[in-house]
């Protein structure tokens, strides 16, 4: 097992959605480091993975800005407080850390131990769809793939792309050099990836190099988890394509995922909290955003700041047990613009 | 004025539902209780809210959007009837709506 040093600082912060990505403001403020935990590959959560260019109209003092824009101007409003960001990896296990506090391990290896562990994981982590065929769990992780993890899975094989998105555009230009053959299955002639993708797959496919077939996955074939073939339903009937390789992009939906095993009270699949200090029932670790459930609670972006606020004001006591916290505002601190950059 | 909803469940069984003006399909599906995901609340952002519409209705339905055709290729069995319930604004128009709950997965 890996016992690499575990990395130590103030607070972890699982879920860089807006906020999780506020609350390393409203920490950095009172002089606490925070390191980010998130499975996507970027910060943003829901703003940025299911609506970036979709108008949000409820943010105080901003009338308008989309739900990219809303994750561009916090990543920049936290800048100076330098959060570590840990991409592609899952909080996994918590566990009390020797000397106290708490010990974060992720689906990467990465181990943190930090006084204060805040959960700001939204609905939970972002999985991708699986297919919903009753044989698909025999053939997943051995030539049924949600994502590419190793090419080399893929490398001399005949490969089924199903999917009409950038992802699966993606991974079919990527492929398709090294592939055996390669396939791409579609339910309609119309793709929402990128033009420019669009534009070399339909060239691969003039070209004869790439199989495109409209239609909808019905069924898999194969012995052991080893696929064979997948049958499709077309507007001409079924059709069976013979394949060893299938890589089904669906989308993404939200699983509460790890954290349910971590001890925490739930409500209904969320984590119950006071609203002094939006802590769970484990002492130093907090939950705020869309994850957390107290009575009049609302699932708004608005709600997770103000929660975030309150969670710092105790994290830091938590932290700095020997200080004294002074409430003070940005406007007239001195301190507080030290810390943010703004004063010398 | 009312307007009635006719939903069929995954188990076969028929729900007369009312709705006012101005909800959407999915809004009186959620609203009833009937087991609708509807996991982005009507941001036609997660296909969660798919239904099949009566082949007589649908022609009488507005055309679905880029928007909703994109979201509908991430759900699975679709169909010519298929649609998003959250991008259906009811109206008096289209009181006696019939439409039939998709497959949860
Ligand atoms: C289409 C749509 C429109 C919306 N419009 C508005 C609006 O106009 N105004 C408004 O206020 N709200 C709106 N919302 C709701 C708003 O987006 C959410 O309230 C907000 O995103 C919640 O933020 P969060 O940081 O709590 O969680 P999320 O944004 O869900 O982020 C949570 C993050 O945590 C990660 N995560 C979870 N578990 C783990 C784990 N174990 N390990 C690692 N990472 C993990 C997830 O991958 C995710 O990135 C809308 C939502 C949708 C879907
Ligand atoms: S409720 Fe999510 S797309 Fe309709």
């Amino acid at each position: 097992m890996d016992r690499s040093e575990p990395i130590r600082t103030d607070m972890v912060i699982v879920g860089a959605g807006p906020v999780g990505l506020f609350a390393v403001f409203e920490a950095g403020l009172l002089g606490l480091r925070c390191h980010l935990v998130d499975n996507l590959d970027k910060p943003g959560g829901q703003c940025a993975e299911l609506y970036p260019d979709k108008p949000i109209y409820d943010i105080p003092a901003i009338p308008v800005c989309t739900g990219q824009e809303l994750i561009d101007r916090l990543m920049e409003q936290i800048r100076p407080f330098e959060p570590t960001f840990h991409l592609r990896q899952m909080a996994q296990t918590l566990e009390r850390a020797e000397g106290g506090g708490w010990r974060l391990t992720t689906s990467a290896g990465t181990v943190f131990e930090a006084p204060v562990v805040v959960i700001a994981a939204g609905a939970g982590c972002f999985v991708p769809r699986r297919l919903p065929l009753p044989e698909a769990e025999r053939f997943e992780g051995r030539s049924l793939f949600y994502a590419v993890r190793r090419r080399a899975d893929f490398a001399g094989r005949r490969i089924l792309v199903a999917g009409g998105g950038d992802s699966a555009l993606d991974w079919l230009l990527t492929l398709e050099p090294e592939a055996e053959e390669i396939a791409l299955v579609h339910r309609r002639d119309q793709f929402r990836a990128a033009p420019d993708s669009v534009a070399r797959m339909r060239e691969l496919v003039n070209a004869g190099r790439v199989r495109l077939i409209i239609g909808q996955i019905a069924g898999l074939e194969g012995e052991d988890g080893e696929l064979e073939a997948v049958r499709i339903r077309t507007r001409e009937g079924e059709v069976r394509h013979a394949c060893d390789r299938l890589l089904a992009f669906y989308g993404l939906k939200m699983e509460l995922g790890p954290l349910a095993h971590w001890g925490l009270e739930l409500h209904e699949g969320l984590i119950r909290v006071d609203t002094e200090a939006f802590e769970t029932n484990l002492p130093g670790v907090f939950a705020i955003g869309d994850i957390c459930w107290y009575p009049g609670k609302l699932k708004l972006i608005l709600s997770g700041f103000h929660e975030g606020a309150l969670m710092a004001q105790k994290a830091f006591r938590y932290c700095r047990p020997e200080e004294k916290l002074v409430f003070r505002y940005t406007t007239s601190s001195t301190e507080l613009q030290k810390r943010l950059g703004v004063r010398a | 004025m009312t307007i009635r909803v006719y939903v069929t469940d995954r188990e076969g069984q028929l729900h007369e539902l009312e709705a006012e003006p101005g909800w959407t399909l999915m809004e009186v599906i959620r609203e009833a209780g009937l087991p609708i995901e509807a996991a982005c609340g009507g941001c036609c952002a997660c296909a969660t809210c798919h239904v099949y519409v009566d082949e007589e209705w649908l022609a009488r339905l507005e055309e679905p959007s880029d928007d909703e055709n994109a979201m509908l290729d991430e759900a699975f069995e679709v169909q010519d009837n298929s649609r998003l319930a959250c991008q259906i604004r009811l109206d008096e128009r289209l009181s006696g709506i019939r439409v039939t709950l998709a497959p949860e997965f």
